[in-house]
């Protein structure tokens, strides 16, 4: 695969002021303040993170798939990105990237688009946008389904074809790589740690990832 | 679109808005009447309309990054919204987002109405957010849009590029609603349009009544999946 790009991180582990590991099917609701760095590790590589970005203090601006990829022109995000809001504000940029390439078009999975890609008796299974929805409950500051829109899904390869097919293709992530952002602003991060049995992606085997945070120079 | 069937038709302006809630039964032939229009659009649930047009899950359920005919627009609650039952462009484009005052300001300058009167610059964003407003809904509706008549196409590095000439003077899509939907559109240009004059295009709407999807529909049988995603719409109306 061309044009993939690496760029490690010169932030320690040892130096992190806040670390956690999040189960796989779990939700994840947390704010990274201004200038702060936020890096999610891929522990057993190829599990599909869905992420969520908000303006810390303006939920209804929040991260935006298609002006995130409009302003770089780009349908992948790496090193340099900026996740751009619905209102137009650079949330976080890209810092750091072992991976290489994140999607922001395969979305989340839910209980009804697993009925149609897999099985009406699929209804039950565990998905994403629930944990999204348990999440932003527990979080308790009035958000509810409308919040829930187009997400990253960070170590997942989802490529379009020039003819304007998208297919799913094996994952690039391995153990141990990371992505890594700086806040541009106040943000509040909403994580489902995808819970999919039903797709190769994962090698049907959800696991845990690891959310750090760096204070930085201005933060 | 035979002329007896057509319950009316209404011509959307460049740059202009609509909306309108396309009944089940019935369906919409929208037409690029000059060529290289944009049609920016988004859809909702009109009797629950948290509800609404999800990019991803359409584009997933049938491995998509282009819609045409035989193909379908699914809600996040896994139900088609619209069937594509009749496409003359071949390409239209669900990725590439809307135009916002920024963008346009950054490659048109300013263009106020007190100047320009009618003729003053709308962009995607904008027109979506008031035409939303009257329906009650506002920002925290507003997700990835389709674009009608437009194509972006995407490189193997992963580049968008917006192609000239997509749709031809007289090129039509049309939907079918296949549950009863709120309908927005815009004629806005696409945001990755590198005209150097801010053009839009007019556009004309057809509706007119349409039978439902049988079992042996095109759009139904295209995919296993859009079987299934026809299967939960029925449910819904039982």
């Amino acid at each position: 695969m061309s044009g993939i790009k690496i760029v490690e991180s010169r932030l320690d582990a040892a130096d992190a002021v806040y670390s956690c590991v999040i189960p796989a099917g779990e939700p994840w609701l947390h704010e990274v303040r201004q200038g702060q760095y936020f890096r999610i590790v891929d522990l057993k590589g190829n599990q599909a993170v869905d992420t969520l970005f908000y303006n810390a203090h303006d939920y209804a601006d929040r991260y935006s798939a298609q002006d995130t990829i409009r302003e770089q022109r780009n349908i992948y995000l790496t090193t340099g990105t900026k996740l751009m809001s619905s209102g137009g504000t650079v949330l976080l940029t890209i810092v750091a990237d072992t991976c290489g390439r994140h999607d922001t078009l395969g979305g989340a999975c839910a209980n009804e688009s697993n009925m149609v890609r897999y099985a009406i008796e699929k209804r039950h299974m565990h998905a994403c946008r629930s944990s999204f929805l348990k999440g932003i409950i527990d979080w308790d500051h009035g958000m509810s389904k409308r919040d829930i829109t187009s997400n990253i899904n960070f170590f997942m390869n989802v490529p379009v074809t020039p003819d304007g097919r998208l297919t799913f293709e094996d994952g690039i992530s391995n153990p141990g790589k990371y992505v890594e952002m700086r806040a541009e602003i106040d943000v509040l991060v909403a994580i489902s740690n995808c819970p999919q049995l039903n797709n190769p992606c994962n090698a049907y085997d959800p696991t845990s990832v690891q959310a750090l945070i760096w204070d930085g120079p201005e933060s | 679109m035979e002329q007896a069937s057509i319950l009316w038709e209404e011509t959307v302006q460049p740059g202009a808005s609509w909306s309108h809630v396309l009944k089940r039964g019935t369906a919409l032939r929208i037409t690029d009447i000059h060529g290289g229009a944009n049609v920016g659009a988004l859809f909702y649930n009109f009797e629950c309309p948290v509800e609404r047009y999800n990019m991803p899950d359409t584009l997933k359920a049938q491995h998509i990054a282009r819609l045409t005919e035989g193909f379908v627009l699914y809600s996040d609650m896994g139900r088609v919204l619209c069937s594509v039952v009749a496409d003359t462009v071949g390409w239209h484009d669900p990725i590439g987002g809307c135009s916002n005052a920024a963008l346009l300001t950054a490659q048109y300058g300013e263009n106020r109405y007190q100047e320009s009167r009618n003729e003053c610059h709308r962009n995607g964003r904008d027109s979506f957010l008031v035409e939303l407003g009257k329906w009650g809904l506002g920002p925290r509706d507003l997700g990835p849009n389709m674009n009608f008549f437009s194509c972006v196409t995407v490189s193997e590095e992963g580049h968008m590029e917006f192609r000239e000439g997509n749709s031809a003077p007289g090129s039509y899509i049309e939907l079918r609603a296949e549950m009863n939907v709120l309908t927005v559109l815009n004629t806005c240009p696409h945001p990755l349009d590198r005209n150097p004059r801010y053009d839009p295009k007019p556009v004309l709407l057809s509706i007119r009544r349409a039978a439902p999807a049988g079992s042996d529909d095109p759009c139904r049988l295209s995919r296993p999946e859009n079987g299934r995603g026809f299967t939960l719409t029925e449910r819904y109306f039982l």
